[in-house]
């Protein structure tokens, strides 16, 4: 029993080095000067002083991709979020077939390649004569994102009591009032978890926004280091970004995570 | 309640526009000539094309060397994360899922970078081994999910009645986790056949994937073939998907 203890730890960590090789290679580097990735030229924080002094090449253009891709992030996964509740609200009392049709078409966008959900909102923008952008980008995101809200909804929904919307109403609440004060409390554990994979896919997010930028020059912080990494150099600045964005969200995963087990100690 | 159930009828709507009208669209693109005239041309090029066939068979290839590499070092890992005798910490899990939240393409260059260190040709192994380490997450958490959830009873009651560790493993553990494994097959299968910055970057260009000839012809206006080519992608995930099942749903829900 004890040997495969052992076994186990070791096999776990293995995996987790390997796994966290790439990052942490990331990480290390960022505490140099040298341009290219695996150049070691002495221990230095210029690049952190420089991306929050704005002081580099091509400084605007990366910080308005930062800006763009939390932004687009941002709208994509509140919309998602409010579309996912009302639609999960209305899956879960829709009966028979209009149900089965609604998960099926749900389960689409998931199972769609990130390479397919793109090519496919390109040809629907050029078809509609819409130019792309922004706007074009923000509805693509939505569109892979509200599934997982649906989703993570649903399962609160059969959770829930059915009695108590409508002893809400009975007591004289409006459909509003007791959507407020009684839905949306009970759904909100779902509602924000949905809405944290929503902000994480979106911010992640290379192919989709790839085909639905257009031409006005529009770039994330995924197309900004394709096109930079395509042009033979990355620039620097980028290896701090990505340390400060991962640790920004181990700390964020880690406190839910402490959050949802303390709460079910409590249960 | 009835008519709560009107409530999916935006959704509803948003569905079809978006996603019910855009694949059908690819269908429609994929069977025009540059001019909007029905033909098959755009198909046939695809098959009587060595390029493209190449390319395609060596996706398919590429994508299931790595689905069974990932399937291979991720089935242990979850097996691990969810037996309570051998892990008892929620974080572990967290540290595995974290990585899928690092943007992928930084991740991958860095990857790139360790491998060109290492003295490591970029080529065909060094693809495999990059989309293993980008895809591994994806199919350990819905792997583990389903060993998490799973009705420890059976194998108990399968040791009680004198099965051996392995007899329980092979007999009972091993087809209750398979939806799991299903639902990883799904999200490593698919994405590793049509990825193209990923393919790109670990190999210096030097191999192309499916994903990139369809952004390359997208991307070059030449969206009557990128659609033809895309159909055909879409032919295989329904094949895939039909094979399969669909057990992503129960896999991903409350994937935080």
């Amino acid at each position: 029993m004890k040997a495969s203890r052992v076994i186990s730890k070791a096999y776990l960590w293995l995996v987790l080095i390997i796994l966290y090789a790439p990052i942490a290679f990331i990480a290390v580097f960022s505490f140099t000067e040298a341009k290219s990735l695996g150049n070691w030229t002495g221990f230095s924080t210029a690049l952190y002083r420089n991306l929050f002094t704005g002081s580099m090449q091509n400084s605007s253009a990366l910080l308005s991709a930062l800006e763009n891709t939390l932004l687009i992030a941002l709208i994509a996964s509140l919309v998602a979020t409010m579309l996912g509740t009302v639609a999960a609200i209305g899956i879960f009392n829709l009966k028979g077939k209009k149900k089965a049709t609604m998960n099926f078409l749900n389960n689409i966008p998931m199972i769609n390649p990130d390479i397919i959900t793109g090519v496919s909102l390109f040809l629907l923008f050029v078809f509609l004569h819409i130019s792309q952008g922004y706007t074009t980008v923000i509805l693509a995101h939505i569109t892979f994102c509200t599934p997982y809200v649906v989703l993570n909804v649903l399962p609160k929904l059969s959770q829930l009591n059915p009695n108590i919307y409508e002893a809400a109403l009975d007591l004289g609440a409006t459909p509003m009032q007791a959507l407020r004060k009684v839905l949306v409390p009970a759904l909100r554990p779902g509602m924000i978890s949905g809405f944290i994979l929503s902000f994480t896919m979106s911010l992640d997010d290379f192919a989709v926004t790839f085909f639905t930028r257009g031409t006005i020059g529009l770039d994330t912080l995924s197309t900004y280091i394709y096109a930079d990494a395509r042009k033979g150099g990355l620039t620097p600045e980028l290896k701090p970004l990505m340390t400060i964005i991962f640790l920004i969200i181990l700390a964020v995963l880690l406190i839910i995570n402490m959050r949802q087990s303390k709460s079910s100690d409590k249960q | 309640m009835g008519k709560r159930s009107n409530w999916a009828l935006p959704y509803f709507i948003f569905l079809v526009l978006f996603v019910v009208l855009p694949l059908l669209l690819i269908v429609v693109y994929a069977l025009q000539d540059g001019s909007g005239h029905f033909t098959l041309a755009n198909i046939a090029k695809f098959f009587s094309d060595g390029d493209s066939l190449g390319t395609f068979a060596l996706s398919i290839e590429v994508a299931i060397e790595n689905t069974l590499l990932c399937i291979l070092i991720g089935y242990p890992a979850a097996y691990i994360l969810a037996d309570k005798s051998l892990n008892r910490s929620a974080v572990t899990v967290v540290l595995f899922i974290l990585p899928m939240w690092v943007n992928a393409l930084m991740r991958t260059l860095a990857t790139a970078e360790l491998f060109t260190m290492a003295g490591i040709q970029l080529g065909k192994g060094t693809l495999l081994f990059g989309m293993c380490y980008d895809y591994l997450p994806f199919m350990i958490y819905p792997i583990y999910n389903v060993l998490d959830k799973m009705d420890k009873s059976y194998a108990e009651a399968a040791q009680d009645l004198g099965a051996t560790p392995g007899e329980v493993f092979r007999k009972i553990t091993l087809p209750l986790s398979m939806p799991g494994v299903m639902s990883g097959v799904m999200m490593v299968f698919m994405p590793t056949v049509s990825t193209f910055a990923i393919s790109e970057f670990l190999t210096n260009n030097k191999i192309k994937l499916f994903g990139t000839i369809i952004q390359e012809n997208i991307n070059n206006s030449m969206w009557n073939y990128g659609a033809a080519l895309s159909l055909i992608m879409l032919v295989i995930i329904g094949i895939t998907t039909v094979l399969q099942g669909d057990n992503k749903q129960e896999a991903m829900g409350g994937a935080v």
